[in-house]
């Protein structure tokens, strides 16, 4: 076992006791070692994609994905500055909660993709189509990722993705209905689905690579 | 056999006449009669009829008088948004700062009018029903229902830090709920469905549920005066399932994601299993693909009783088409005789 397999086994185990001070000991460590980016980008995103597969086939909680992608981005929101740790040879991406209200599985992607060193603008809950073309347009968004808990929201985000079609724009969706049809992404157009939040941050890490 | 009869042997562990179907559509009432999502759930009437005209059209051996989730919030004078194709929910969370929970008040369900509306439907689908056709009524369990009331980060923030606010909120939850679910039965429910996904092991580890939703269930369930089935609403729960019946409930809502034919095993001769089918896939199967997936799940799952065929989540997409649906009820009637064959 090398060293980064050691830091991620311990850093997973804080996290799972929401160990919030051994959690942010162990970072700091690794980050005199090494780097804030690479502490981010291999040893946070490799503990969180871990933990995000744990939940995927179903040994852990969710509340665990959710405390332990919070614990990440508050330790690493605090401990470095952000320029340290954070990509900048990335696409324009945003996230939003599409015509819901139901905002936890956006919170944990947006944390564990934040805590991982991806920028990611957090554009809030309940927005429509008309309110997030505007906004894509405004912003320059190149990639915008949705996620939604209803189905008939995440039926209507076909709309959407015709307004965009041409555009150029990346749309990557999840959510619950994407993980009981898995067919759903596709007859909503969008450009990608992901199930979780390991899934999230394979796709974000996916797009960079086509920046570069 | 009559719904009742059939039902109620399958929930003994036996064979009745063929596989009872729960086929659990509330939405659809609105498409029967011609009206809008809000103008149908806005009426105890509208449902009666719409739940008299569905179980008909289906032959669901059951009346599912459930309105939508977020009416307990409303009850507390929350907010609900209507949606013209899809079920209300609940709006901005009424618990905005979590420390309100220590003077939190809920409404005895006597002064809360829209609670009413629901009472009001059972009693006129009773006196349809008579002994013959079972009313399920719906209840959120004190554990899942902090969702809506405070939002789910803060709530699974108190859970971890706060026991003070989380017993509080069960206690002030569990004395709404049990007295819902009482009015309920006394309106004439034969039985309540005790939605608790949160207890689900898609949310919650084992060794949580036995501090939490395990012992909230216990308490809940033993005080109210009737039969009780658990949804957890497309939530895993074999990793619980052991527990389960501990509880005092006598039906298991269980979801797609997990085998049907392991669920039953696990739940042999101890809890009836409800489900499996996945109800937003659903949305897009042909007549031949729905037959073909019922008559699956009623080999590895209904031999022996014990067993009733609905979707995995208490409740049916509006977008579920009627051939559907109706392919649904077909293939339950032909394929779903005692004693099941094979192939
Ligand atoms: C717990 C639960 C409840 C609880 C709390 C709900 C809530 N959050 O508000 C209670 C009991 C209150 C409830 C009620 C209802 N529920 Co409910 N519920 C669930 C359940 C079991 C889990 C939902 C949840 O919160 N999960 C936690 C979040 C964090 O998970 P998630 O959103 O999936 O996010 C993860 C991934 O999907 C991914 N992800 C999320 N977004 C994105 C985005 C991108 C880009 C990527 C890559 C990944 C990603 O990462 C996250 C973390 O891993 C689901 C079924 C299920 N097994 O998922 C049904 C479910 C969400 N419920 C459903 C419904 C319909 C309802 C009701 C409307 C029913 C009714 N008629 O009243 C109500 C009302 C809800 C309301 N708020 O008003 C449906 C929705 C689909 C549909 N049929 O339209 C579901 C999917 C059940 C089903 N199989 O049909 N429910």
């Amino acid at each position: 076992m090398d060293e980064l397999d050691i830091q991620i086994n311990n850093l997973e185990r804080a996290l799972l006791l929401i160990n919030h001070q051994e959690a942010e000991d162990i970072i700091m460590k690794a980050a005199a070692a090494g780097s804030p980016a690479k502490v981010a980008s291999e040893l946070i995103a490799k503990t969180l994609q871990r933990i995000g597969e744990s939940w995927e086939n179903g040994s852990l909680a969710l509340s665990q994905v959710y405390m332990s992608s919070l614990i990440c981005e508050e330790i690493i929101d605090k401990v470095f500055p952000a320029s340290e740790y954070v990509h900048t040879d990335m696409p324009k991406i945003a996230i939003a909660v599409f015509e819901d209200h139901h905002l936890l599985g956006k919170r944990i992607v947006v944390s564990t993709l934040r805590a991982s060193g991806y920028p990611i603008i957090d554009l809030g809950g309940g927005l429509g189509t008309d309110e997030l073309v505007t906004i894509v347009q405004r912003e320059k968004i190149e990639v915008l990722l949705l996620s939604v808990l209803m189905l008939h929201s995440a039926l209507r985000i076909k709309d959407l993705t015709t307004r965009l079609a041409g555009s150029g724009v990346k749309v990557v969706v999840g959510g619950a209905p994407f993980r009981f049809d898995e067919t759903l992404w596709e007859t909503v157009g969008a450009t990608a689905c992901g199930k979780d939040t390991t899934d999230a941050l394979l796709i974000v890490k996916d797009l960079m690579k086509g920046v570069k | 056999m009559t719904p009742m009869q059939r039902v109620l042997t399958a929930l003994s562990h036996k064979e009745p006449d063929r596989v009872p179907l729960f086929l659990l559509t509330t939405m659809h009432g609105a498409k029967e009669l011609g009206m809008s999502i809000k103008e149908y759930f806005s009426d105890a009437e509208n449902v009666a009829r719409g739940q008299i005209i569905l179980q008909k059209k289906y032959r669901s051996d059951c009346y599912y008088p459930f309105f939508y989730a977020p009416i307990e919030i409303e009850a507390c004078g929350g907010e609900v948004i209507y949606s013209e194709d899809g079920p209300p929910n609940s709006g901005t969370p009424f618990i905005r700062n979590p420390e309100h929970i220590l003077s939190l008040e809920l409404p005895k369900v006597n002064d809360a009018k829209v609670l009413h509306k629901v009472l009001q439907a059972i009693q006129l689908l009773k006196a349809v029903a008579k002994d013959e056709i079972p009313i399920i009524g719906v209840v959120m369990s004190p554990f899942s229902l902090p969702v809506l009331q405070m939002g789910f980060e803060k709530y699974l923030e108190i859970m971890h830090f706060r026991p003070d606010l989380f017993n509080r909120l069960m206690e002030v939850n569990q004395a709404f709920c049990i007295d819902w679910a009482n009015a309920q039965l006394q309106a004439g429910a034969t039985a309540i469905c005790y939605f608790d996904p949160v207890s689900s092991s898609s949310m919650i580890t084992r060794q949580q549920y036995l501090e939490t939703g395990f012992r909230v269930a216990k308490h809940t369930l033993a005080q109210i005066k009737g039969p009780t089935a658990t949804h957890f609403a497309s939530g895993n729960c074999l990793p619980i399932s052991d527990l389960l019946p501990q509880t005092g409930t006598a039906v298991a809502g269980v979801s797609t994601m997990e085998d049907i034919a392991g669920l039953k095993k696990a739940f042999a001769n101890k809890l009836t299993v409800l489900g499996n089918l996945n109800g937003i896939e659903m949305c897009r199967w042909t007549v031949e693909q729905t037959s073909a997936i019922v008559k699956e799940v009623v080999q590895k799952a209904a031999p022996g009783g014990g067993f009733i065929l609905a979707d995995n989540h208490g409740e049916i997409p509006f977008q579920a088409p009627d051939e559907v649906l109706l392919a649904i009820s077909e293939t339950i009637n032909r394929f779903g005789k005692y004693p099941i064959v094979n192939g």
